[in-house]
């Protein structure tokens, strides 16, 4: 268990390495002079010095690579150029919007796709069978941001229910969890689809197995059957799709957040974009991965839980 | 034939044809601003009504679909075409550190969603419709890659295989000629997945702004557009919201309809 | 009193008949086996008695277990009674435990199922259980973490914790080495002489069914041919099909009086190493011994049998000889050739030596024509035949093994096993290669195919001189088919000799071991003649 968990780390620990150095090679390398670049052409040269100068453009890569690196490592993401505060300032507000909307959604995704995908897979080819995945053929169709518009116009313009966009902070934690709750539908719904289908196909996989037949001949019944054996067997490739999922929902979330004119990465990762800020484009894009390796790693770490072949005697 | 494959084939057909047909002719220029006529409601003159411009919807509808076929096409044609040899070369030498290396690389891919490449190249390059090919064929590649090499290595176990080894056949020979032939249903299955998956996908970075820019329509930037509009004028919004719908919904039904048909025990991967 | 009474028992799945009026007495502390070959229905009777038929399949007729009709019983009844008055064995011990399990667990949830106990108390029961059934392990193991045959003791533990009346075992020790599948079958008696209990046995092999059986059943085509008492069939066969049965299971081939020449293939002192999973994350990493030392010699001409359990590196040897995997230490020459050298394999050399796999069905390509692979040896040609003196060589290999001709345009699956093998065999001969290897090759067949295979191959041996390395886990077809026949054990080959005089008069423990586990057909004094 420790040695895989090791080796998992390791490749954690590469592939944030090589990661971080793609993202550093395509925001400061590819321009040639970031300032140049950044600043327009219009810009006076003893601007763009200012900017060099600010941005470290006169060490060599490696140095500015590894001052970057070692700047996120402590927290530093460096200053915003535009809005001349620290990113990590930045981020650190708008993040409790992002992570929380992603989390949301997950959460959702999982509550409504594991009934879902279980119920049609134990009655198999049942009107309700038939029903639930005509319904996920639908979700896994939908663009999420359009379902978002539909959303909106249903429970915020016409019934009210819900404001339309717009986040009230996280000072009234009921206010802001409402606030969420339409960007996380329309995030989650389609997601459920896909992760109920999978749900389906890996149950009847499973049952399909000759351990089930073996607990069938112990005198188990199919549903029996179905929820001791097939089920923690049909986890592993479903937690496969839920690690994947998370990262269509951080990145989906930007989105939706616009939608919604939520204020979270999303919002700032345009704005830099427009206004050429590649300080924040980069940090950004580097805490998304980040994040997306993280949650693979522990999905990984999941596995091993799940699936005793995993976990290496010693 | 089940009835899956016939309403799949036939929203596809209907919506490639719709694209074709814009080459030749379309009910109205879609350049052409027409702002006494704006937000008009479907039926009449505009059989799906007019946009805030009052340009035709229905033309749109039909420019936006060269689009999205276009880009979702070539993005497919990417990933096939760099993941597939990738996924193979991995399956031949299985266990090696070259195997093991593209693996990797594929998971590393894994970890920068088409958005997120998408941003990174609009950041550097500015958005286009060729940034969004690019975004969503780069995150292809792993997907066809890992597919290729997860359904060829238990055919190498089997014994044609071992048997055209024992001919003298290269691996890269015995790729082409026995494991790419037994694989094809199952690429073709994917494809279409992930042809749709790269509708929905161009739909989203037009949407963001990060896709196909002015003038060229696109569906995604359609419903951007709308967003305002909705409660004055719903179709705006809904129309290229079902243009959506509809084309991924045939082709995911193609999907399904060709995997009965050809072999049922195929497993498509959908993320 | 009977405990099973299967009466006119006939099941059809979506319309097609698979069992017909079936009629079957089982008595307590009585071996019933049911024998035939695939397709012959024995699987599907068991799944009836169990009430596990598939879905779609519809079932007529009248199974009596201890007064109930299982036929006429509703599922929820069923339930209470598998594991509980009746229990099974499976096939396949690898595939048949959950994975994610512990072993006692999934032996004490049986106890569970049917009585209200405390966990604690079944867990206690279970490894109680575990221990009957001669398990050496705890039962905190998970099943990959154990073999074969300890996994099929953890099934019959399973099938037999409630002590159940019947026990149905479905070709129980068909996945198992022939020594695992001897003390399978020795615990099996035992538990059925201890618990008293009725057991319904499926097996193909008429070996183990003639060696165990009270009584014996033989099926053909979803019907009964012929129900006996075991000593009284084997004395006096009635149903010709019984009796082609036994001819073909015994079927000894005649070959040719072989023309040893000089040496063909070397296989000098050859050590075949596989890397392992590191133990400590330092220090050199471990390696496996597939093939320690091996050394021998097939002359011109010679017909050899490599015979050996699973894993005991036959395979390993296989591809090493092919030139398929370097090798760590040794040589390996054709004609005094090296058949890897440098990790090239050299064509002109390849084209000396074919090979014949296993698996019928996946020996050949699926999407190409009989033609196509068939010629795909022509690969190692200078100048391979093109036009009509190809489609000559092609009807040739075909008419050779007794194909017709029109069979080159046609698919794999439109062939039966034993014909897929004909094809094989025609795919190896079509080089005229000096040496062939039977890898398992008629392992897979049932024993009426296997007998015309085998004697297909001795025809061949007449027509032309032929040398083969022969290699299989089952004794009794090594014995007919090959002059000299060598005994590979943990990688070493420990006994090698003339076949004749290894099998009458077996030198090594290891050998005389496996000839000893090996059930033996009675000599059968009408079993020439029916063939």
């Amino acid at each position: 268990m420790i040695r895989y968990a090791l080796g998992r780390f390791a490749s954690l620990v590469i592939s944030l390495i090589v990661a971080s150095i793609v993202i550093f090679a395509v925001v400061e390398v590819i321009p040639g002079d970031p300032a140049a670049f950044m600043l327009g052409v219009n810009a006076r040269p003893d601007t763009i010095a200012a900017l060099r100068a600010e941005m470290g453009l006169d060490q060599p890569l490696i140095a500015r690579y590894l001052s970057w690196v070692g700047g996120m490592m402590q927290g530093d993401f460096g200053m915003s150029w535009t809005y001349k505060t620290p990113v990590a300032d930045l981020i650190g507000d708008r993040v409790w919007v992002s992570l929380p909307l992603a989390i949301y959604a997950l959460i959702l995704s999982t509550i409504v796709a594991f009934p879902a995908g279980i119920y049609a897979a134990s009655r198999r080819g049942s009107a309700g069978d038939t029903a639930i995945m005509g319904a996920t053929q639908l979700g896994v169709a939908i663009p999420n941001f359009w379902f978002a518009m539909i959303l909106v116009l249903i429970f915020a313009i016409n019934l009210r229910w819900f404001s339309a966009g717009g986040f009230p902070g996280w000072g009234n934690p009921l206010a802001a969890i409402k606030a969420l709750t339409l960007p996380a539908v329309a995030l989650a719904l389609p997601q459920a689809a896909i992760l109920a289908r999978v749900m389906r196909s890996s149950l009847l996989d499973m049952l399909g197995e000759d351990f089930i037949r073996t607990a069938r001949a112990k005198g188990l019944t199919r549903r029996q059957a179905l929820w001791r054996h097939a089920l923690r067997n049909a986890l592993i490739p479903v937690l496969t799709i839920i690690g994947l999922q998370f990262s269509f929902l951080l990145a989906g979330g930007i989105i939706i957040e616009q939608v919604f004119f939520l204020p979270g990465l999303g919002r700032l990762i345009f704005q830099s974009i427009s206004a050429r800020d590649l300080i924040v484009v980069e940090s950004v894009v580097m805490l998304l991965v980040f994040t997306v390796i993280m949650v693979n790693f522990i999905v990984d770490l999941t596995y091993a839980a799940v699936d005793p072949r995993l976990r290496v005697r010693a | 034939m089940s009835r899956n494959l016939i309403i799949g084939a036939g929203l596809t057909l209907f919506f490639t044809a719709l694209a074709a047909l814009s080459f030749l002719w379309t009910p109205y220029d879609i350049e052409l601003l027409d702002i006494p006529n704006r937000l008009m409601t479907p039926g009449g003159a505009h059989l799906l009504g007019t946009d805030h411009f009052g340009r035709d919807i229905l033309s749109m509808i039909m420019m936006g679909a060269r689009t999205s076929i276009a880009v979702a096409l070539v993005a497919v044609g990417i990933g096939m075409g760099l993941g597939v040899p990738l996924g193979l070369w991995a399956a031949a030498r299985h266990g090696s550190l070259l195997d093991d290396l593209i693996m990797r690389g594929n998971d590393l891919v894994f970890a920068f969603p088409s958005l997120v490449i998408a941003i990174l190249i609009t950041a550097v390059f500015g958005p286009s419709a060729i940034n969004a090919i690019i975004a969503i064929g780069i995150f292809n590649i792993p997907v066809f890659a890992r597919l290729t090499r997860s359904a060829a290595l238990p055919l190498w176990e089997r014994d044609f295989i071992r048997a055209a080894r024992v001919c003298g056949k290269s691996s890269a020979r015995i790729s082409a000629e026995h494991i790419l032939p037994n694989i094809t249903n199952l690429m073709i299955v994917q494809g279409t997945i992930q042809f749709s998956l790269g509708i929905l996908a161009e739909a989203a970075l037009s949407y963001i702004g990060l896709g196909a820019q002015p003038p060229t329509a696109s569906w995604g930037r359609m419903l951007a557009d709308a967003q305002t509009l909705v409660s004055l004028a719903p179709h705006v919004a809904l129309i290229p919201g079902f243009a959506i719908l509809l084309t991924v919904l045939g082709l995911n039904l193609l999907g399904d309809g060709l995997r009965d048909w050809l072999d049922p025990k195929i497993r498509v991967v959908r993320t | 009193m009977s405990l099973l009474s299967i009466k006119g028992l006939s099941v059809q799945i979506g319309g097609t008949p698979v069992l017909q009026g079936i009629d079957l007495e089982i008595a307590p502390g009585q071996i019933t086996a049911i024998t035939g070959e695939s397709g012959s229905g024995k699987s599907m009777t068991a799944l009836a008695v169990m009430g596990l038929l598939p879905q779609g399949a519809a079932a007529r007729g009248q199974i009596m277990l201890d007064g109930t009709d299982i036929l006429q019983t509703p599922e929820a009844a069923l339930c209470g009674m598998r594991g509980n008055t009746m229990g099974m064995v499976f096939q396949e011990p690898m595939t048949a435990l959950n994975p994610v399990q512990t072993i006692g667990a999934q032996v004490a949830e049986t106890i569970l199922m049917h009585e209200k106990v405390a966990k604690t108390e079944a867990r206690a029961r279970a490894s109680a259980m575990l221990e009957r059934v001669g398990l050496q392990v705890g039962p905190h193991r998970y099943p990959h973490e154990l073999s074969g045959g300890q996994r099929q003791r953890v099934v019959i533990a399973m099938a037999i914790a409630m002590r159940p009346k019947l026990l149905i075992a479905d070709e129980p020790t068909t996945a198992l080495d022939v020594t695992t599948q001897a003390r399978i079958l020795e615990l099996l008696q035992g538990l059925v002489d201890e618990f008293g209990m009725g057991m319904l046995l499926i097996t193909h092999d008429l070996a183990v069914v003639a060696d165990v059986a009270d009584q014996i059943a033989v099926m053909q085509h979803g019907r009964i041919v012929e129900t006996s008492a075991t000593a009284d069939l084997l004395r006096n066969m009635r149903h010709p099909y019984t009796k082609a049965l036994f001819a073909a299971s015994t079927h000894a081939v005649q070959l040719p009086e072989a023309q040893v020449d000089e040496p063909l293939l070397q296989v000098q002192n050859v050590v075949r190493d596989y890397p392992v999973k590191r133990v400590s994350l330092f220090g050199p990493r471990p390696v496996f011994r597939a093939l320690d030392d091996v050394s021998f010699t097939v002359g011109r001409g010679e017909r050899i049998g490599l015979v050996g359990e699973s894993g005991c590196g036959k395979s390993t040897l296989t591809r090493a000889i092919l030139g398929l995997e370097p090798v760590q230490g040794g040589s390996i020459t054709l004609d005094g050739a090296p058949v890897l050298q440098g990790g090239k394999p050299d064509l002109a050399l390849r084209r000396k030596m074919q090979v014949v796999f296993q698996d019928p069905y996946g020996s050949f390509n699926p999407r190409h024509r009989v033609d196509r692979l068939i010629t795909e040896p022509f690969f190692l040609l200078d100048n391979p035949p093109k036009g009509a003196a190809r489609d000559q060589a092609i009807v040739k290999a075909l008419t050779d093994v007794g194909l017709p001709a029109e069979a080159a345009g046609k698919y794999i699956h439109e062939f039966s096993g034993g014909q897929r093998q004909r094809l094989a065999i025609a795919r190896a001969l079509i080089v005229e290669p000096d040496l062939i290897i039977f890898d398992e090759a008629v392992s897979a067949l049932d024993v009426s195919v296997r007998a015309q295979v085998l004697d297909l191959i001795a025809d061949l041996c007449r027509k032309r001189p032929l040398a083969y390395l022969f290699i299989s886990h089952d004794l009794s077809v090594v014995r007919s088919i090959t002059d000299r026949v060598m005994v590979m054990q943990a990688g070493k080959i420990v006994e090698q000799g003339e076949t004749e005089a290894v099998f009458a008069d077996p030198q090594h423990p290891y050998t005389q071991s496996l000839i000893a586990a090996a059930p033996k057909l009675p000599e059968l004094a009408h079993a020439a003649d029916a063939l």
